[in-house]
């Protein structure tokens, strides 16, 4: 099928390409500027990726992001997992139509009315039982399961949705019962799907700063919350060093995937 | 508690969803070994049926029974039952082995026997080199049989096929008729297609039911169905046919003639013993019952009537022709090309005699 | 029978977890803001006092909400924060739609490369890439320093701290949920129904008007939900882009809430936000809903 491309739409994409990639291009190129004035050019270096590497404050709180990234995301695979069969699968059950609006809302609640919301309840739990205590890695946890879960669920139940039905009604006519059905047919078959879900809850979990900072307390700095003070202060050099980093990692881990994908 | 009569048993089973009615209260009996069909139009009802025998769906009313037990509500993992899926739902993630295997893993089966067992039904659909590929690397028509072994395999009961032959195409699909019907010979396992396609239906079954809204309008032979349709429906329905609307005028022994309302020579069919006059009926004849000559017929029993050659067809075998009858009423007359000649026998416009005997003619009384 | 049962309890566990997790996490904090907005601020830990006093009865306050209903400033800055958020909408859309259509049009092995360009930047930190365009838009930043280096201007422009910076910063981080609602519903699109429209005699133009973008309704309404709802509540882009009259309600609440210290009121903030939002992200679940079974 011939599809014709009017100069505009093509126009439009090249604007709208250019203005996704332009100021990433600004920040990596800038990260080598030897100057301390993040943009006035003054000359080739790599000083800032040292002084980066040597920074503690930077790596704690990349360490706590990233072990919250891991546990959030696998959490919130499964719960989401499991709310994409509900929701898919279940057909009508008590209470589908609450259970389907608060799967979906985290996905469009500004975070700073979840942030504060999960917030009071802390505060609320910690009067009430005693837990918790600290603020910190496990609730920016529970605080991140919360929201990705969400995202885990439409990409799941989209998933099973556009699955032939029938591979499931066949397996349970060669005699499979409904749980190894799950098992031997379904999950595998929207594997690709949960890990999607599962990169993309990472994702957010590395990148959110409204929730964390909500939810956390003395000794909880995630990244984006070291990178947000810092950046308050106005632009410096090394975050721009920071900042390439992270786009080449995940650059390169998008790319991979696609690629490994296409084979 | 089931009545013994058939094999496979459905009493008074009806589908309803919501104010919908799929299946109408049908009964059927199916004989042990049969290849049956049940053939439908869309939106007959005829894959409710059929999931409902597969346990896919439950009756909403009515019972089901395979060799004497109530499988009514039984779960499709618990019923000696297997289904050929349209789609085939071969699962893209195992190779055709894993995929045949499956069923026999759910059962507990020893691992050597699965081996065999997967081997022998490998060579019984003509797959045994492939048993390690993956069904994306499979053609069409592979993977129908990688379908068909992986049911078979665990030798049930009742073997359900939903369209088997709708994907293929028309060389393919005469080729698995036959495959079809030989395999069913050897391993004796009772059959049942689900069908859209009457030509499909004609040729593998051994018995037909053709249902329309839920219900059955004719069950009978391939042979009952075409040649003794008991309705205007399955006459229609099954082939082509020609269908005379009229009134009963005499009845003399074994012929009885009609007035038809398109015709003004009165048309003589088969009698019937509960047949009499004034009656109102339809006569319905076959296109290839219909002879069609330049000629007048002798035979004073035939109904001959003359009509105008309006449009013909030429197919090789046989050729087609459309006649206007004088009122305006068009017949459909098909024949044999008996004699090899260049020229046709019958042109455009042509003023020509269609007859036929008495009793090519039914007697349709609804 | 036994395994009867046991599926049916392994489908209870199934529904139960997520359903449990999220009523817990998720709805019983917003009861708890709403009894929190009714309480007075205090010196104590927790700041706010508690619903039932030591002698038992009820003791609530609607002082937030008065407060938040007579101080024009937040009555303001809801109004300033629906504008925003429409308008980013708005340029999201015009700038959006163009692109999903050119996508969904594109040949089959590019559109997954196109499709990949487009979520890429969403997986790099959200943070960073607003941090990239203060680089930009700063006054000795990338932007003014071109434009003075080509002798286009004298003096820097008043770039970054203006309204014009947070809708950049907005677009720019909204863009692809924009996009992906979009393409999808376009992708759907039967292409042969403009060129059946054509046959018949209508322009291109016409063939969009009539038939492109009435199809594409869904994928409108989905897209522009998406933006809307979460970029009324938007903190990180106003302020680091934002100046003083670009205050939104996100701002406001945090700073009740860390700055102020008064949990009643940034919770009654909070309320009022939920309240405005609810009819958009119900219309958003219905749209959602229709969608599902089309597809199903």
């Amino acid at each position: 099928m011939r599809r014709t491309r009017s100069r505009f739409v093509i126009t439009a994409l090249a604007f709208g390409y250019a203005f996704l990639y332009v100021p990433l291009a600004s920040v990596i190129f800038y990260s080598f500027n030897d100057s301390r004035l993040a943009t006035v050019w003054g000359g080739f270096s790599t000083r800032w990726y040292g002084e980066l590497f040597r920074n503690d404050l930077v790596l704690d709180a990349a360490y706590l992001s990233l072990r919250i990234a891991l546990f959030s995301a696998t959490l919130a695979t499964i719960l989401g997992t499991m709310a994409g069969l509900a929701l898919a699968r279940f057909g009508t059950f008590r209470g589908r139509t609450l259970f389907s609006g608060m799967i979906t809302s985290p996905l469009v609640m500004p975070e700073v009315i979840t942030g504060l919301s999960l917030l009071l309840l802390f505060v609320s739990l910690q009067s009430l039982i005693g837990w918790p205590s600290q603020r910190g890695f496990s609730t920016i946890t529970i605080a991140h399961t919360t929201f990705a879960m969400a995202y885990v669920t439409v990409i799941v139940r989209s998933r099973l949705t556009a699955m032939d039905l029938s591979l499931e009604e066949a397996a349970m006519d060669l005699g499979g019962r409904p749980l190894r059905v799950l098992f031997d047919i379904t999950l595998p078959l929207i594997a690709p799907a949960m890990i999607a879900g599962w990169l993309l809850a990472f994702t957010l979990s590395l990148d959110d700063l409204v929730l964390a900072s909500f939810v956390s307390g003395p000794g909880g700095t995630t990244l984006p919350m070291l990178i947000f003070s810092k950046i308050k202060l106005g632009v410096t050099p090394d975050i721009n060093a920071l900042a390439t980093v992270i786009i080449v990692i995940v650059s390169s881990g998008v790319m991979i995937s696609w690629w490994a994908s296409r084979r | 508690m089931a009545d013994g009569t058939g094999f496979i048993q459905i009493r008074g089973v009806s589908k309803h969803f919501g104010d919908f009615v799929a299946v109408d209260s049908v009964d059927l009996d199916i004989q042990r070994g049969e290849l049956f069909s049940i053939l439908g139009g869309s939106g007959c009802g005829k894959t409710t049926l059929l999931r409902m025998m597969a346990g896919f769906e439950t009756p909403t009313s009515g019972q089901i029974f395979i060799d004497d037990v109530d499988v009514s509500h039984q779960p499709p993992y618990q019923r000696p039952v297997n289904m050929m899926f349209q789609s085939y739902a071969i699962f893209p993630h195992m190779t055709v082995e894993k995929n045949i295997a499956y069923g026999l893993r759910k059962e507990n089966v020893a691992r050597l026997e699965i081996e065999s067992r997967v081997h022998a039904i490998l060579q019984l659909v003509q797959l045994d080199d492939f048993a390690q590929r993956m069904p994306d690397q499979l053609s069409g028509g592979q993977r129908q049989r990688v379908a068909l072994a992986r049911a078979l395999v665990k030798q049930p009961k009742v073997l359900l096929l939903d369209e088997p032959l709708a994907a293929l195409d028309k060389k393919l699909r005469e080729q698995t008729q036959f495959e079809l019907m030989n395999i069913q010979d050897k391993l004796g396992i009772t059959f049942i297609v689900v069908t859209h396609d009457q030509e499909e239906a004609m040729i593998l079954s051994s018995r037909i039911a053709v249902m329309d809204r839920g219900r059955f309008r004719q069950i009978g032979t391939p042979k009952e169905v075409y040649e003794y349709p008991v309705s205007r429906f399955v006459a229609d329905f099954i082939g082509t046919i020609n269908l005379f609307d009229g009134v009963v005028e005499t009845v003399d022994g074994r012929i009885a003639t009609v007035k038809a309302e398109d015709t003004d020579v009165p048309l003589n069919c088969e009698a019937d013993a509960r047949l009499c006059p004034g009656d109102k009926v339809c006569v319905a004849v076959r296109p290839e019952k219909i002879f069609i000559s330049k000629n007048a017929p002798d035979d004073p029993d035939d109904t001959a009537l003359k009509g105008v050659v309006e449009d013909l067809g030429y197919f090789g075998n046989l050729s087609l022709y459309r006649i206007r009858l004088p009122g305006g009423k068009m017949i459909q007359v098909s024949a044999q090309n008996r004699h090899r000649s260049a020229e046709r026998s019958l042109d455009w416009d042509d003023d020509i005699y269609i007859s036929w005997r008495a009793r090519s003619a039914a007697l349709l009384l609804e | 029978m036994m395994s009867k049962q046991a599926d049916r309890f392994w489908r209870r566990v199934i529904v139960a977890a997520p359903y449990v997790w999220l009523f817990v996490f998720f709805l019983v904090p917003f009861a708890i803001i709403f009894k929190i907005s009714l309480a007075d601020p205090q010196i104590a830990q927790p700041p706010f006092t508690p619903t039932f006093d030591e002698s038992g009865s009820l003791s609530i306050t609607f002082d937030s909400f008065l407060f938040l209903l007579s101080d024009k400033l937040y009555i303001v800055t809801y109004l300033k924060s629906l504008l925003m958020a429409s308008v980013a909408t708005v340029l999201c859309l015009l700038l959006g739609f163009p692109m999903a259509y050119g996508i969904a049009r594109s040949a089959t092995r590019v559109r997954n490369l196109l499709l990949l360009l487009i979520i890429l930047p969403f997986w790099i930190s959200f943070l960073l890439r607003v941090y990239a365009w203060m680089g930009l838009l700063n006054n000795y930043g990338v932007i003014n320093n071109t434009l003075m280096w080509l002798g286009a201007i004298e003096q820097p422009l008043q770039l970054i701290y203006t309204d014009f910076a947070v809708y950049l910063g907005l677009v720019y981080s909204y863009l692809p949920f924009m996009i992906l609602p979009l393409y999808a519903s376009l992708e759907r699109m039967d292409l042969d129904l403009i060129d059946a429209a054509q046959d018949l005699g209508a322009t291109p133009s016409q063939a969009f008007w009539n038939i492109t973008l009435p199809l594409a309704k869904p994928g409108v309404i989905a897209g522009c939900l998406l933006v809307f709802i979460p970029t009324i509540g938007e903190y990180v882009v106003p302020y680091l882009l934002g100046g003083p009259e670009s205050l939104m309600i996100g701002r406001v609440l945090f700073d009740e809430f860390f700055v102020n210290r008064d949990w009643p009121l940034a919770s009654s903030v909070a309320m009022v936000l939920l309240t405005l939002l609810v009819v958009p992200i119900v219309f958003l679940q219905r749209n959602q809903a229709r969608q599902n079974e089309a597809a199903a």
